[in-house]
């Protein structure tokens, strides 16, 4: 799988993206500078995590703005496979590429922590490996995770089968006190209606070797590599 | 023509700058004429207790800081130690106690860059950080507001810049009510033979200003950090910086990129007295001059003076001497990071500190006097108290009631509230998170196994009861808290936060624990390679609890074979490694539960931490231990709590009902336990090193029980230990 990693100065868990896809793919990713205005024809596209800019306007929206997100949008109109993580699922909501808003943490504050995730829909290129491991044990970190939507929007998401990953408790249910950020119906992640645009506020990046304390993250990364062989 | 800037020097202006009338005459002497105003501001800037150690100089002296593995100790920006495979930790600690008191997240925030800094200006990838955090007593009217503001800073500072924070303290006291502390520690990784320093080398050569603009934040600011603070505090706010920690990953990244080209000769950050010290120590280290051009330093300000320029506090700057042949190289580099990238002056060889300014000359001073001839004082000291008496202690108490209280209370209550605003996961490599005995961090570039463990520790109870056994425990527990994850303790860096050294009952406990941490790193082959003093820390007359922080770094060859405190399985037998405990004076059952604060601190045997901290370390390298967890505040039955609400499993003990067994906190010692199949053979590693060990009971169950003596399930115990600190800071917002 050939895959292109979008760097901003700013974000900080582009080497994490580095080091997991070159572990899981066995290539290195190409790396998009910024102001560069080409993007090499790869399968994957992924915006890495991280503070693009500072994040000193509202998360994600400068990056949203810059050259080299015209060209991941076009990227992923033509249907390229194309993943946003923490910061990176607050610059597609953004650029438009995913529906809804990342808005502060429900404390108002900074949270790093192993939570749970439930993997609700296993047939997207993001998550078919998923099957049979739909709870998992995920780090996520992030002051902006609370995802906001409207209640046509909702509904269209449930409806599409968009909803990729929820906050759950060890044992997979969906509860109210598993959620750390106040995200509504506790979603962690969403596809595009298409299915091949993914964004998560969780770190799969992070949980790809024994020395992360498990390898649910992979799957991700399994499964992509799966859809485009 | 030196320029005045028709400021005349008055003995108000000398004053107000922190020089007393012998430092004023000094100056005098040794340039032959009235300083300028600026050259007022660099004297004052140069010779204030936080950038000229004039106090404590004499002490540290005394501090052991070489050894096999040190590459460079104190007197670069950061220490370095060889980690084996050409690789090399380099780290320090540094305090930014006053400005936090002030402007908690800024104050907060910018300590944290400004150790980054440090790290990475020696060509390190910084890869951990902890910080050391004290704060007044929970009820005083702005203990909240400090700690929701620092911890805020320090994680908006660090999360964005990226580094996992892995480790640390946070402790209350009414002593820090208006001076709290803010230690920030950073380690980072780097090639052995690729270390960058400050001097100078080369006559004619262009020094480079790096990173952001300047502008009159900070003025003043270490000149502030070396007096203590009045009633007018708040009229200093503007001389606290603001960070930006954007700007230091963009720093971060260009520097490592143009390090790599061969273009730095030698790079200094700007940290406390900015361009002033930076360029100070890269010609007075370098044997060399310095001219600097001023109109050409990146300014955000109009208007500014060339007073304000050279002693701005503008953060996420650097300077540098650059190879010339390399200008273009260099210059793309900044350009592509945004960053801002001038040349600003030249080395020379006639040993002058020159500072041009519009077109005159506004400072010309000798560079080497700058630094060297800073004074040096042998304050007077007098005899420090004797610890109090440690008066009869009922020790007919409700066991169960007073572990509750111990694990519940400010001081003993889960840390999770503050850890948990820090990424402490990022970069991929923490495998061991805060919450255990160290952060423990795999290290790039080697095999994959290699990691490095840190810990940050001081008792200050201990410190000012006995100054001398205070200084060697603060070494032991940060040494014992690295043996107890496995690790080969390498090397320290220590963070001195003590009052008015010009009262000689403070210069006296800051001697003495000083000559406490030299006995312990000599002990424990455990060298001091940096640090940071920070004295005058006193409000209206009232000084700090003696707080010497040390942070610790250690080595494990294989991470997979770290040990944690947790409890792992029903049946493992556990054990005392060291004596029975006896000592209560100054423990935290004394405070906590009996409101009483006497008697002396501990004594630590140093020759018995060697010995059963090497026994640890063998029998975790031989994978005989399941668990592992030293001793300190609140002694054996704190420490058993702790393992069991981590593992989340109960067990069941034989102990006596003697206090000071159970809460004593004698030094040396740790729980471990082992799987009953390797019982015979740890029991036998231990008898032939002559190290004392008592089985205390089985691991099982979900209640802590020591028959005849208490029970409590381990879910009380964690509701106890996890509410304290939600449930403090809840409050802010209802207040």
């Amino acid at each position: 799988m050939k895959s292109a990693v979008i760097v901003f100065p700013g974000l900080n868990r582009d080497r994490d993206m580095i080091a997991a896809l070159e572990k899981v793919t066995g290539e290195k990713p190409h790396l998009a500078w910024h102001g560069d205005s080409d993007l090499p024809d790869v399968d994957l596209v992924v915006v890495p995590g991280g503070f693009s800019y500072g994040d000193y306007l509202r998360a994600g929206a400068i990056a949203a703005r810059s050259p080299m997100l015209q060209r991941v949008k076009e990227h992923a109109d033509r249907g390229g496979l194309t993943l946003g993580v923490c910061n990176g699922f607050q610059i597609l909501t953004e650029t438009g590429l995913l529906p809804g808003a990342l808005m502060r943490n429900r404390d108002l504050k900074f949270l790093c922590k192993v939570i749970h995730l439930k993997a609700e829909n296993t047939t997207s290129p993001f998550t078919t490996a998923y099957k049979g491991h739909e709870a998992f044990p995920c780090p996520i970190a992030h002051h902006d995770g609370n995802y906001f939507i409207d209640q046509d929007g909702l509904k269209a998401l449930e409806d599409n089968g968009q909803i990729a990953f929820r906050y759950c408790d060890e044992n997979g249910n969906v509860t109210l006190e598993a959620n750390p950020n106040g995200s509504i119906e506790n979603i962690a992640g969403i596809t595009n209606k298409q299915g091949n645009v993914l964004g998560m506020m969780p770190h799969p990046e992070n949980l790809i070797e024994a020395a992360h304390g498990g390898i649910e993250g992979r799957y991700i990364f399994d499964s992509l590599v799966a859809a485009v062989a | 023509m030196l320029k005045n800037q028709n400021i005349e020097i008055t003995p108000e202006l000398i004053a107000s700058h922190g020089l007393n009338e012998e430092e004023y005459a000094k100056i005098l002497e040794l340039i032959g004429r009235e300083p300028t105003y600026t050259e007022l501001g660099i004297f004052s800037a140069m010779w204030n207790e936080h950038c000229s150690y004039k106090s404590s100089k004499k002490w540290l002296k005394t501090l052991p800081t070489t050894g096999d593995r040190v590459i460079h100790g104190p007197g670069e920006n950061a220490g370095v130690v060889d980690i084996d495979d050409g690789q090399a930790v380099v780290f320090k600690m540094e305090s930014h106690n006053h400005p936090s008191y002030i402007e908690p997240y800024q104050g907060a925030a910018t300590g944290v860059g400004g150790i980054l800094r440090d790290v990475f200006t020696m060509g390190a990838r910084p890869i951990a950080a902890m910080n050391a955090l004290r704060f007044g007593a929970p009820d005083h009217e702005k203990t909240r507001h400090l700690v929701s503001g620092v911890v805020a800073g320090v994680g908006g500072y660090g999360n964005s810049f990226g580094v996992p924070t892995v480790g640390g303290e946070v402790e209350f006291d009414p002593r820090y009510n208006g001076n709290i502390l803010v230690n920030a520690f950073a380690a980072g990784l780097a090639d052995a033979d690729k270390i960058f320093l400050c001097a100078a080398k080369g006559v004619g050569l262009p020094i480079v200003y790096l990173g952001a603009k300047t502008g009159r934040d900070g003025v003043g600011g270490a000149t502030m950090a070396s007096a203590e603070f009045g009633d007018d505090i708040d009229e200093k706010r503007p001389t606290v910086q603001v960070g930006d920690p954007f700007t230091e990953k963009c720093l971060l990244e260009a520097c490592l990129e143009l390090m790599q080209t061969g273009a730095v000769i030698a790079i200094q950050d700007m940290g406390a007295a900015g361009l002033t010290c930076s360029a100070v120590e890269m010609g007075a280290q370098g044997n060399l001059g310095v001219e600097l051009y001023l109109d050409d330093v990146p300014t955000r300000e109009e208007a500014m003076t060339a007073y304000e320029m050279m002693l701005s506090e503008s953060q996420e700057r650097m300077l540098m001497v650059l190879d010339p042949e390399k200008e273009d190289v260099a210059k793309a580099i900044f350009h592509k990071w945004d960053l801002d990238f001038a040349i600003v002056g030249k080395t020379t060889d006639d040993l002058r500190f020159r500072v041009i300014h519009e077109g005159t000359e506004v400072a010309n001073l000798p560079i080497k006097d700058l630094g060297d001839e800073a004074p040096e004082y042998d304050r007077p000291r007098s005899a420090y108290p004797a610890p109090s008496a440690l008066g009869e202690i009922d020790g007919n108490i409700d066991v169960a009631q007073a572990l509750l209280t111990l694990v519940g209370n400010a001081n003993g209550a889960s840390r999770r509230w503050v850890w948990e605003q820090y990424d402490h996961l990022i970069q991929g490599n923490s495998v061991q998170v805060p919450g255990g005995d160290a952060g423990v961090v795999r290290v790039e570039g080697a095999d994959g196994k290699k990691a490095l463990a840190f810990s940050v520790d001081v008792t200050p109870r201990y410190c000012e009861a006995n100054p001398r056994e205070g200084g060697k425990q603060a070494v032991a527990e940060c040494w014992r808290n690295l043996s107890a994850v496995g690790a080969l303790p390498l090397a320290a860096t220590d963070n001195l936060n003590f009052g008015n050294p010009e009262k000689p009952e403070i210069m006296e406990q800051f001697s003495q624990a000083i000559l406490g941490i030299g006995d312990a790193c000599r002990a424990l082959e455990f060298p001091i390679v940096s640090g940071n003093v920070s004295l005058y820390n006193e409000t209206n007359g009232i000084g700090i609890l003696p707080t010497p922080a040390i942070g610790g770094v250690g080595l494990l060859k294989d991470w997979a074979k770290m040990m944690t405190l947790s409890f792992k399985e029903e049946g493992e037998v556990i054990l005392l490694i060291g004596e029975k405990g006896t000592h209560l004076g100054q423990s935290a059952l004394l405070r906590d539960c009996f409101n009483r604060i006497e008697g002396d601190a501990p004594a630590v045997d140093l020759e018995k931490e060697a010995k059963h901290g090497a026994l640890i370390r063998n029998l975790i390298d031989q994978q005989q231990l399941t668990a592992c967890h030293d001793l300190s505040d609140g002694g054996l039955v704190v420490a058993l709590a702790e393992m069991a609400m981590k593992g989340k499993i109960g067990a069941q003990l034989e102990l006596s009902n003697d206090l000071g067994e159970l809460f004593g906190e004698d030094q040396a010692r740790y729980i471990v336990t082992v799987k009953s199949d390797n019982l015979e053979s740890v029991l036998a590693a231990a008898k032939a090193q002559n190290v004392p060990v008592t089985q205390l009971g089985t691991v099982g169950g979900d209640k802590l029980e020591a028959k005849d003596i208490f029970a409590v399930s381990v879910a009380e115990l964690s509701d106890f230990h996890e509410s304290w600190f939600p449930d403090y800071m809840a409050a802010e917002a209802a207040q």
